[in-house]
């Protein structure tokens, strides 16, 4: 690992500023992505701005009804807060899905929305990778990629973003806040993440050295008959390799309202416009979920070895909307 | 200038202050192990998959070889030097031997304090990921088999004594040990 610097900061301004005077500085939050990363040479900071004392531990709601969550709330504290349990179940299942017991206490909503691609290629410094070294090549194209995008995809770069909680913070429309030395701004988390075009290193719309500060959800009255259900190679503890966020509001049989994000698809949280509009005001049944799954995968561009996930992600789809379905009618 | 890569340190580990010079990439594992002899924390890993290196920060479980020292500096720490009162063990460690949650013992300080923060996350109404109805009116869901096993799921054995540790956690937590 590469020697850097240390320095905790207190408050907003003076961890953007630190940042700005260090343009090889990065913040560390609960370190479990970026830490590992150092070890291994793929992350080499010069200084490193420990922002979990900053005053941005808080799940508050908003005038408007919805919630916003503080960038150093924990994984742990954001699933095991009343108000998100409540409101917004999928976001609690999300986040719940995701990693373990010990890294959830670590981790902060922050981080996790910035961390990395668990590629194998992009985390071994000794190949090829064009998010890690710009125009070295995509190895996983012609190499391992059962578990690599097959939406939003490019010819240089299949990586997936591996957030589970960011899937389901798309479905609600989250919005991420930012500081920088220019003042405060947010971002759309539609917008947050770039399309992978042929600069897959640039990875957020982020200003640079901005600094997270939270997320806020709108409310959404449809979030509280919501799942997110993932799929992954073991019982547990594994990043997926296929998840929906889904909510669903069903009257006499017919879709009012529908939300739908895929996970572990694309190089970032999947939003599926194309299957809600599809949806809504349509049949709440299991064919017309499995014809809106149908049109979103539609423009999949799979690879050998993950043409699965089409499939996958169909039934996926099919199963979560037709339980929703059930739940809304108890 | 650049910024110093090393600080002299105040870690509280087990009631016990320890002031001592990191270099800054030292993780807390590393402290614990070479720096205050405190050996019972294991490494297995060393990237945080495995749960062999886990302590109590603060009161919860996290993982020692992600978490740089530097970054622990004033968080109450707690090993497994620092769970049995003397010689009396901690009720979870006695669960533990008389259930033989363990063959050879390596991850066994891991699971313990991972196994400490799970009865207390139970015990807090929190929910986890095989939970049914996460929502706060469904209830705290009751400590089954599966939900011992999924809590417990950040912590490898492998040896495989899972189904041991399972019942060891299930005693301590004082609920039915069941398969």
């Amino acid at each position: 690992m590469k020697e850097f610097g240390y320095q905790r900061v207190l408050d907003v301004p003076g961890a953007v500023a630190l940042l700005g005077a260090e343009p090889d500085a990065r913040y560390l939050g609960g370190g479990t992505n970026l830490v590992d990363l150092m070890k291994t040479g793929v992350e080499r900071p010069g200084l490193l701005i420990d922002v979990r004392d900053l005053p941005l531990d808080r799940i508050e709601a908003t005038e408007d009804g919805g919630l916003h969550i503080g960038a150093t709330v924990t994984n742990s504290d954001l699933a095991a807060h009343p108000e998100v349990r409540g409101r917004y179940p999928a976001l609690t299942q999300a986040v719940l899905a995701g990693a373990s017991g010990q890294l959830r206490n670590m981790a902060t909503v922050g981080g996790n929305l910035l961390q990395r691609t668990r590629c194998g290629y992009f985390t071994d410094t000794a190949k090829p990778c064009n998010k890690r070294v710009p125009g070295s090549g995509c190895p996983a194209i012609e190499g391992e990629h059962h578990n690599h995008a097959i939406l939003g995809a490019s010819a240089h770069c299949v990586a997936t973003h591996p957030s589970d909680m960011g899937v389901a913070l798309s479905a609600f429309d989250a919005v991420v806040t930012y500081e920088t030395a220019d003042g405060p701004g947010e971002l759309p988390l539609s917008e947050f993440y770039l399309p992978v075009g042929d600069t897959p290193h640039l990875e957020t719309a982020l200003p640079a050295g901005a600094l997270i500060t939270g997320v806020t959800l709108p409310p959404a009255p449809v979030a509280t008959v919501s799942r997110y259900r993932k799929v992954r190679e073991r019982a547990s503890y594994a990043f997926a390799i296929g998840s929906v966020a889904a909510a669903l509001d069903v009257q006499d049989g017919t879709v009012r309202d529908v939300r739908l994000a895929f996970g572990a698809v694309a190089s970032r949280p999947w939003r599926a416009l194309t299957a809600e509009r599809l949806l809504t005001g349509g049949p709440a049944t299991a064919e017309a979920f499995a014809a809106a799954a149908d049109a979103e995968l539609a423009a999949a561009e799979p690879l050998p070895d993950n043409a699965y996930k089409v499939t996958l992600m169909r039934n996926l789809v099919t199963a979560v909307l037709t339980e929703l379905t059930e739940e809304a009618a108890r | 200038m650049a910024p110093s890569t090393s600080s002299a340190i105040t870690l509280h580990v087990n009631g016990e202050k320890y002031t001592l010079p990191v270099d800054h990439r030292t993780t807390l594992l590393d402290a614990l192990r070479e720096r205050l002899d405190l050996t019972g924390t294991k490494k297995g890993c060393d990237q945080g998959q495995c749960g062999a290196c886990t302590v109590l920060i603060d009161g919860r479980r996290a993982v020692s070889c992600l978490q740089l020292a530097v970054a622990a500096e004033g968080r109450d720490i707690t090993t497994i030097e620092g769970v049995a009162d003397g010689d009396q063990l901690h009720p979870v460690q006695q669960a533990f031997v008389d259930l033989d949650g363990y063959q050879c013992g390596y991850c066994t300080p891991g699971q313990i304090c991972s196994a400490l923060a799970v009865i207390e996350e139970h015990a807090a109404g929190w929910p986890s990921a095989v939970t049914d109805d996460v929502r706060p009116e469904a209830g705290p869901p009751p400590l089954t088999a599966d939900e011992i096993r999924e809590r417990m799921s950040g912590n490898l054995c492998r040896c495989g004594a899972y189904v041991s540790i399972v019942q060891a956690v299930a005693r301590a937590a004082g609920v039915e040990a069941a398969v």
